[in-house]
């Protein structure tokens, strides 16, 4: 499904990426983890299309398809979504519309005719359950104003609106209580099915009782630095990055 | 030989055709303009360094090859066939000035209602009215050291009056239609007074059209009166075509806890300079001034504000924001004078603009001068380029570059637009100002004539 090969990229001439390769098949669960500053975000945001940064190298093949020709637009409307680490305010543009224009530009994509505003709103209210949000979001500006727990939420509920066939969620549990840490896993176990991946990138190990993942990656300074089962997480819940740090400097 | 200074032209006009200006004013008029026009002569044109006319310089413009009509002409039109107005307001009261004249060619030149209210021609007010209009014209707006003003005063034969006696609240708006039709270009000059005793609520629509393709100069002025705890809402929606050049001049005097909403819609216009001054004559006033525009091409506008803080415990409150595309250039310079006396004003002030190109331009200046000691006043201004981190949102969810472009355009719009207290007007601008960013909105789409075509 997804095939990066030796990306490299840089922010402003400093390498973040230095040669990342990963192999994602349609039903796993992936999880990149790693120190703050390793490059996930970059990472992610490379597969999602931002262009504040050079990709200088390698190559990211998805279904087929030579990713990085495509606009963020259609990498979306091929089934990429990002949950943003730090979902942006939007004052003034509110999620009804908002989501709205969403659905139906990808329903244009697909030769599909605009959801009746009825069916629209049906929609929503099914969605609106994945999370259990239960307060009127909708009717408010994108994320504005909206509370740590309340964005997180609201990026599960757009993915679970716009049913994607890849999900970057990056640090979905940062800054989460339990409570919301429960039902933003549920909302993503919910939506897994074996024709559907999921790239989950954290910094600790305990969305990872909740999102059991296929493969454990270590991101570290630009560079995959280890990769295996579950048991690599606990391990890292154990031991904290030191000693991966420790193992990699030394080569260096 | 010497040769003649557009202010010299001006003045040598004045002396032509004085009598024809003034045929039938009243002697108060006539004063007036003797006054103003020796004001003009004194201040002339603003000079390319004058600061409050820096980035707007006009003398070239009026200056420029113009006709004048004295008189009305007999032109024939059906306003209904063949001009419909972008903000047609159910249920208001249209007036038509065209070419700076009161057009009434079925209707009475001035409507006096039972309640008192008196709307409709100023010329013909100033013959019926001449007590109740000396009291007010030309008593709020000032020519000395306001050459466009002194011009306006000097050579303006009429616009709208609309009175509305002590303790009246207008149900139903005044929407004004300024027309521009001629085929020449021509300078129009027109003068609007409101009056709202003490108690007494109106709400204004004025809408600035051209008909024609023909290079339209207009200065004109707009003088308020509003009463103590009065009520006034006025709204000017421009949408002169792009060969035109305007020049407005609204001064509004707030009596006791009076309020006042003043909205600058501008969405076509050559280049268009708005002086707005709103003078604090009484204790606990309270005024919004809106003001929104969007450009592109060689568009130029300039809003320039002065909020007199005269007395204690008045409220202001600024809202500007601008959307400049192409070479387009734009000029917001706001002034908020806090006197003395005026102890316990909140006068609060922003100005966001949006540059959607590199060759765009925007100058944007506060201007605070604060000789009060107990005031809470703020301001903020920004010059900036849609939000990136905003848009790559939007597009990630599968949303088309333009489009998300548009969402936060109307979404940055919005937020002045939403002030607007009327919401069936609300709506209306909001939907002028969408259709203007999709580049759908022409000067031409309501006109019978399609010059374009
Ligand atoms: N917009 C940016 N401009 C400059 N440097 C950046 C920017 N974004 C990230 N970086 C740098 O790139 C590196 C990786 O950042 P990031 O991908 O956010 O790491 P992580 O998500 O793993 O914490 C950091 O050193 C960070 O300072
Ligand atoms: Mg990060």
């Amino acid at each position: 499904m997804l095939e990066i090969k030796d990306l490299k990229v840089n922010i402003e001439d400093k390498e973040i990426l230095k040669g990342i390769n990963l192999s994602v098949k349609p039903g796993e669960v992936h999880a990149i983890m790693g120190p703050n500053g390793s490059g996930k975000s970059t990472l992610a945001s490379a597969l999602a299309g931002r262009d504040y940064f050079d990709i200088t190298h390698g190559k990211i093949i998805y279904e087929g398809k030579d990713l990085l020709e495509l606009s963020p637009e259609d990498r979306a409307r091929e089934g990429i979504f990002l949950g943003f680490q730090y979902p942006v305010e939007i004052p003034g543009v509110s999620m009804v519309n908002f989501l709205r224009t969403a659905i139906n530009s990808m329903r244009k994509y697909r030769n599909q005719d605009p959801l009746p505003a009825g069916d629209f709103l049906k929609l929503m209210r099914e969605k609106k359950q994945v999370v259990e949000i239960d307060s009127d979001l909708t009717n408010r500006s994108v994320n504005e104003g909206f509370s740590g727990g309340e964005k997180k939420k609201n990026e599960i509920f757009q993915m679970a609106l716009l049913e994607p066939k890849l999900a970057i969620l990056d640090e979905t549990d940062s800054g989460l209580d339990i409570d919301a840490l429960r039902i933003v896993s549920n909302g993503v176990n919910k939506l897994r099915s074996p024709e559907n991946a999921t790239i989950i990138i954290t910094h600790y190990q305990r969305l990872l009782d909740y999102i059991v993942p296929d493969f454990v990656h270590v991101l570290y300074k630009g560079r995959i630095v280890k990769s295996g089962d579950k048991s690599l997480a606990k391990e890292l819940e154990e031991h904290g990055y030191e000693w991966i740090k420790q193992e990699v400097d030394a080569e260096m | 030989m010497e040769t003649l200074t557009a202010t010299d032209k001006y003045v040598d006009l004045f002396e032509q055709k004085r009598n024809e200006i003034s045929n039938g004013d009243p002697q108060f008029v006539k004063e007036m303009r003797e006054e103003a026009i020796a004001s003009f002569r004194q201040s002339g044109f603003p000079i390319r360094k004058e600061e409050r006319y820096k980035y707007t310089h006009l003398e070239p413009v009026f200056d420029g090859e113009l006709t004048f009509d004295f008189n009305p002409r007999d032109i024939q039109f059906d306003d209904n066939e063949l001009f419909r107005c972008d903000v047609p307001m159910l249920n208001s009261n249209v007036l038509t000035v065209l070419n700076g004249f009161f057009h009434h060619p079925e209707e009475a030149a001035l409507t006096e209602l039972d309640n008192g209210i008196i709307y409709g021609s100023l010329k013909e007010a100033i013959h019926r009215h001449p007590g109740l209009v000396e009291k007010y014209l030309g008593k709020i707006a000032q020519t000395a050291d306001e050459p466009f003003v002194a011009l306006n005063t000097a050579f303006s034969q009429d616009g709208v009056f609309l009175y509305v006696p002590k303790g009246v609240q207008m149900d139903k708006p005044i929407q004004i239609i300024h027309l521009l039709l001629s085929d020449k270009n021509l300078m129009v000059q027109h003068r609007n007074l409101f009056i709202l005793e003490k108690n007494a609520t109106a709400q204004v629509i004025v809408c600035d059209h051209t008909l024609s393709q023909h290079m339209f100069l207009t200065n004109s002025v707009t003088e308020a009166y509003t009463g103590e705890n009065a009520d006034l809402d006025l709204l000017r929606l421009q949408n002169e075509h792009n060969n035109s050049c305007q020049v407005t001049n609204t001064w509004i005097s707030q009596d006791r806890d009076s309020r006042c909403q003043h909205g600058t819609i501008t969405l076509h216009g050559g280049i268009v300079r708005n002086n707005l001054r709103i003078s604090m004559e009484g204790e606990g006033a309270e005024t919004n001034a809106l003001g929104l525009f969007l450009t592109d091409k060689m568009q130029h506008v300039d809003n320039y504000t002065v909020i007199e803080h005269n007395l204690p415990r008045c409220t202001s409150n600024q809202y500007y924001k601008g959307v400049l595309d192409d070479i387009s250039t734009g000029v917001f310079n706001g002034k908020i004078h806090v006197h003395p006396d005026a102890q316990k004003t909140e006068a609060f002030q922003t100005n966001n603009n949006i540059l959607l190109t590199d060759t765009a331009r925007m100058h944007t200046k506060p201007r605070l001068e604060i000789y009060a000691d107990d005031v809470k006043c703020s301001h903020g201004a920004t010059v900036g380029q849609l939000d990136e981190e905003a848009l790559f949102y939007l597009q990630s969810r599968g949303i088309p570059k333009d489009e998300s472009r548009l969402m936060l355009m109307d979404a940055f719009t919005w937020d002045v637009i939403s002030k607007i207290k009327q919401s069936a007007l609300q709506d209306r601008i909001n939907d002028l100002v969408g259709k203007r960013l999709r580049g759908e909105l022409s000067r031409c789409n309501n006109c019978a004539m399609h010059c374009n075509e």
